[in-house]
This record gives structure tokens, sequence and C-alpha cells, in this order.
């Protein structure tokens, strides 16, 4: 049984249907990647599957039990973390706050949270910014705190939305690590990845969409050869990649 | 840390022994007033400075606290004592309707929702007649004729609020109260109930809220709808309290109560006799300047910003 599989997902906005009877599924300890062009219902994609948003049609299994129509938090406790694309840091807490607060989800006292996340801050290489307020952080710590704080919720399955987006070179790698690092644990991951270099090298499957439709799904190779994937990238990253 | 208990020691020593070495009513008056409204204003700071789910109508909470122990003793012939436990529980329930009702909605709700409770409010106590003898009012005979025991009794009452909420805001609800107010989506996406807890810090700050009207009941042993659920006198000089002070920190709104009840008094009586009788007429204007200061040149209040206050003081004293 895969980890989780998403069933003819269709999310309409008004008369635009942003995710259109997209269908697949995660194995467990699998890191899959989500691909496609700009505006293509990747971010949709996620904000479906922790029900941010009401779906129009269409299931998500989780453990093989359906979570539609679950409020966020509950999908949260039930296994499920997530980064947001545009990063939302709890500005005014510090770091640390900012993981506490999270690891709560787990834990009751607050001695078990500070703890777990203290855990989590050397984990992800945070701990020298742990007292620092999560506004003042540059935006590859805001990515990182993103990571941070959902791997706190101890998560079965983490979804990450272009966390390696505005991140120079020397920290783009150490993304790659910290993500490897993260499915090492046991935690499967679902990425949405601009950038080819990360996604081509850490993904064991990829699916790619385009306005909201499946357009192929294979190893990374394949995806990469594939004529419709190349079509839709045509002068974009992929060209470039 | 040192520094700080010391400082509390102190402060702890001078208010337990206020009423003994100023004797004078008037002071020990202002004193009593000033303590309810470090409950009321520490109460809207949880709900508002630290969970951010600002309300305009807190004298709805007030009001109602001091109309059931007034009610309960006139009618009922209950100690408005029992009737400080009462208040405080049925002001919850009213939170537990509030919140019901507006925390499904986000943004500028909650606080419209709130000033158009208060005034509703208000009109209930006007016009329930039956109930609450509407304009007339309700007239208890005070426990005591000493204001001493008013005061410990304010003085615990402030202590307990202030100890309650500082020991909340360490805690798990602590956290989910401001993670839900620095962004609602996040917390949401990390596993915090937002709704539930919403509604649990509004259940805390009516039920503080609400002694606080029960004891006011007590302690004036009159009120009547236009004070105890007026959206000036309540409603904002809470916000106030709150804002003056400093939001989200412990201690902001107590220094808040004193600094805006001695603003007050001194306008009222116009700077006790001295000046023209009109200044009396003008305090509405004077809170209203105070308020534009307060956020022009501190906008995280007197204890957000003291350290700040600190410097300039210094400052000014070293250039003259
Ligand atoms: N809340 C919303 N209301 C209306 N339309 C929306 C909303 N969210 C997304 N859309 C639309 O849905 C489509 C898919 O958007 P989505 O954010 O899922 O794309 P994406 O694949 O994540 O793109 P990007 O790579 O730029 O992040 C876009 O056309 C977008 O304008
Ligand atoms: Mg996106």
């Amino acid at each position: 049984m895969a980890l989780l599989e998403v069933k003819n997902l269709t999310k309409a906005f008004g008369g635009l249907k942003a995710v259109n009877e997209v269908s697949f599924k995660v194995e467990n300890g699998q890191i899959l990647g989500l691909i496609g062009p700009n505006g293509s219902g990747k971010t949709t994609t996620f904000n479906c599957i922790n029900q941010f948003y009401p779906i129009t049609s269409g299931d998500i299994l989780f453990k093989g039990k359906s979570i539609k129509g679950l409020k966020t938090h509950k999908i949260c406790h039930l296994g499920i973390g997530r980064t947001f694309q545009v990063v939302k840091p709890l500005s005014r807490m510090t770091v640390l706050e900012n993981i506490t607060a999270s690891a709560f989800c787990r834990v009751k006292t607050i001695k078990d949270a500070r703890d777990k996340a203290y855990e989590v801050l050397e984990f992800c290489k945070l701990l020298k910014d742990k007292d620092k307020l999560a506004k003042s952080l540059p935006i590859g710590g805001r990515k990182r705190l993103e990571i941070a704080r959902a791997l706190a919720t101890k998560p079965d399955l983490l979804l990450l939305d272009e966390t390696a987006a505005g991140l120079n070179p020397s920290e783009l790698d150490e993304a790659i690590e910290l993500i490897r690092k993260i499915r090492d644990n046991g935690v499967t991951i679902l990425i949405v990845e601009h950038i080819m270099k990360v996604i081509m090298t850490i993904s064991d499957r990829i699916h790619a969409i385009n306005f909201g439709q499946t357009i192929a799904e294979g190893s990374p190779q394949e995806v990469a050869n594939n004529p419709a994937v190349i079509e839709a990238y045509l002068g974009e990253e992929y060209a470039q990649g | 840390m040192k520094k700080n208990i010391l400082a509390f020691v102190i402060l702890g020593i001078i208010f337990l022994i206020f009423p003994f070495v100023i004797r004078s009513d008037y002071y020990q008056h202002l004193v009593i007033i000033a303590l309810m409204w470090v409950v009321i204003g520490s109460s809207w700071n949880l709900l508002a400075g630290y969970t951010g789910q600002v309300s305009f109508g807190h004298a709805m909470f007030f009001g109602v606290g001091a109309y059931t122990a007034g009610i309960l003793a006139t009618k009922l012939g209950i100690s408005p004592w029992w009737g400080m436990m009462f208040g405080g529980l049925v002001s919850m329930l009213i939170g537990l309707f509030v919140g019901w009702v507006c925390f499904r909605l986000r943004g500028p709700y909650f606080a419209l929702a709130t000033l158009a409770g208060g005034e509703i409010f208000r009109l209930i106590a006007t016009n329930w007649e039956s109930l609450t003898d509407g304009m007339v009012g309700i007239l208890i005979i005070q426990t005591f004729r000493s204001k001493v025991p008013y005061y410990y009794i304010a003085l615990a009452l402030a202590f307990f609020c202030i100890y309650a909420i500082h020991l909340i805001m360490k805690s798990k609800w602590g956290y989910y109260f401001v993670s839900i107010r620095e962004d609602q989506d996040a917390a949401e996406s990390l596993g915090i109930n937002t709704t539930l807890y919403k509604n649990v810090s509004l259940l805390v700050s009516s039920f503080f809220t609400g002694m606080a009207g029960a004891f006011y009941m007590n302690y004036m042993a009159f009120i009547d709808p236009q004070v105890v659920f007026s959206l000036h006198y309540i409603s904002i000089m809470a916000i106030l309290v709150g804002i003056v002070g400093g939001v989200a920190t412990i201690m902001g709104p107590a220094v808040g109560a004193f600094v805006m009840v001695g603003v007050q008094e001194t306008f009222r009586s116009a700077f006790f006799g001295i000046a023209p009788k009109w200044i009396s007429q003008a305090h509405a204007l004077v809170f209203g300047l105070l308020v534009i200061f307060v956020i022009m040149f501190l906008a995280n209040g007197i204890v957000g910003d003291w350290q700040k206050i600190k410097r300039n003081v210094f400052r000014i004293r070293a250039s003259s």
C-alpha cells in the first residue's frame, strides 16, 4: 500500500481547473518529485493534500484512509508535514520558539517540546540561529526553518514546496544533503522543485504536470527524455539544466 | 534575573503595606480601580496582544460579570462575593457564544462583532427591565465600610490574573496563541487547531474580565448599563491600558492600568482642582492625544519600549 495516494484530484477556482484529474502514489520511503512549469498546479496540489483548500473532486488516501474533508491541523497530526513556497515564518518568535510550537504536535510538556526542538535545530543546522527572531533570518535560513518546523511535527510524509528556490550554490548543496538526511531518517518526501539539479538528483521517481494535468511519470531519466515534458519546459529551466 | 526577583519582592511589599501607609480613602479608591484595570487590561492583552484577536467589546464581558453578581444578589439573595465566581463563568459562556459565532471568520470580523456585541448587551441591559431594572440600575448594600478589604481582594485578583497569564504563556497554550497571532495558516499547518485555541484564549480573557466586573459590582455597590457596558469607559479603556502599557508583555497592562487611571483621574478632577473646570471635559481628547503619542513614539508601549525610554531619558540628562 502506498503511503499517499492521490486519486483523480481536481481543484477548480471558478472556471479555472488548477488541478485536473491528477493521480499519483507516493511509496513508503521514496522521494517523489512533482514538476511542471509555473502555474501548472503544483502548489495547489499541496494545498489540496493537506486540505488547506477543499478539493473539488477526487480523493486523497493517506495510509489507506481517505483524508478528504479533514481539518488541516488534523492532517498534520495524522503525519503529513508541509512547507510553504512563500515562507510563513512566525515572524516575532525566535527560531527556537517557532520549532517548539510545532513540536507540541506530538508531546505535551514544554520540556519535551524543547528537547524535540533542540534535536531538530541540530539536525537542520539551525542551532546557532536559535535565539534570532524568525523575521531576521535571511531567505536561506527561513527556508531551513520551514523544513525544521515541519520536521518537529514528526511527519511520516513531508511535502516540500520549492525549498531550494532562492538559495546560492553552496546552500543548494546543503539543502540536497538535508533532504537526503531526512529521507534516510525514514520520512517519505513529496517535493516540488524548479531547479533541475536538485529534483533530478534526489528524486526516486518524478511526476510531471502541465496546466493541471499529468503529462508524464517515471524515473528521472525517463521523464527528462519525455517529449511532452521537453515541450512543456522548452525555453524554461530545462533548456539550461 | 536576580534583579528582577528583587524588584518583584520590593513591589510586592509596597503593595502589601500600601493601605496602612496611605490612609486616604481617595487614594485607596484610585489604586483599587487601577488594580481592577490591571485585570481587565491583562485579559484583553491575552486575547488581543498575545493571540492577535483584537476585541473592541470587552465591556460586554465586564458588564455581564457585573450584572450577574448584581442580579444574583438582588433577585436570589446570593452573596455578591459568590457572584464573582459566577460573574466569571457567565462571562465565559458569553465568550463561548461570541467565539463560536465569530472565530470561523477571519480578519476584522471578530473586532467588529465584539464592538457590536458590547452595544447589544448595553441595549439588553437597558430594556430588559424585569431582570435588570433598566436605566435605574442595580443597587446593593456594600459588605465593608472600609476600603481596605476591597483593596486586598482587588490585589489578590490582579496578582492571580497576571500569574495565571504568565503560566499560560509559558505553556503549550501560550506558544499556540502567539503562533496564531503570527500566522494563522502556518499555525494550522503545524497541527494547531486555530479555532479551538482562539476560543480558549477568549474564554480565559472573558472569565477574568467577568470577575473584574463582578468585583466592580461589589465594590461600587451600584451599576447601570451606561457605566458597565460603556464603549468609551470600558471597551476603549481596555484597549488603551493594553497599548499604553505594552501589548504582548506580561507587565504591560499592569503598568498601563496605573498610568491610564492616573491620567483619567488627573483630567476628571481638572488636575485635582488646580486647573479650570472645562479641562475635565477634555479628557476624551487627551486620551486620543496620548494614544497618538504612544503609537508614534512608543509603538510597543511603556513596558515594550522600556529600554528605549531609558536610553532617551539618559540622553536628555547627559546633554543638559
Ligand atoms: N487561491 C487561488 N485562487 C485562484 N486561483 C488560484 C489560487 N491559487 C492558485 N491559483 C491558480 O491556479 C493555477 C496553479 O497555481 P499553482 O500555484 O498551483 O502553480 P504552481 O505549479 O505552484 O506554480 P509555481 O511554479 O509558479 O509555484 C495558477 O493559474 C494560479 O493562478
Ligand atoms: Mg508553486
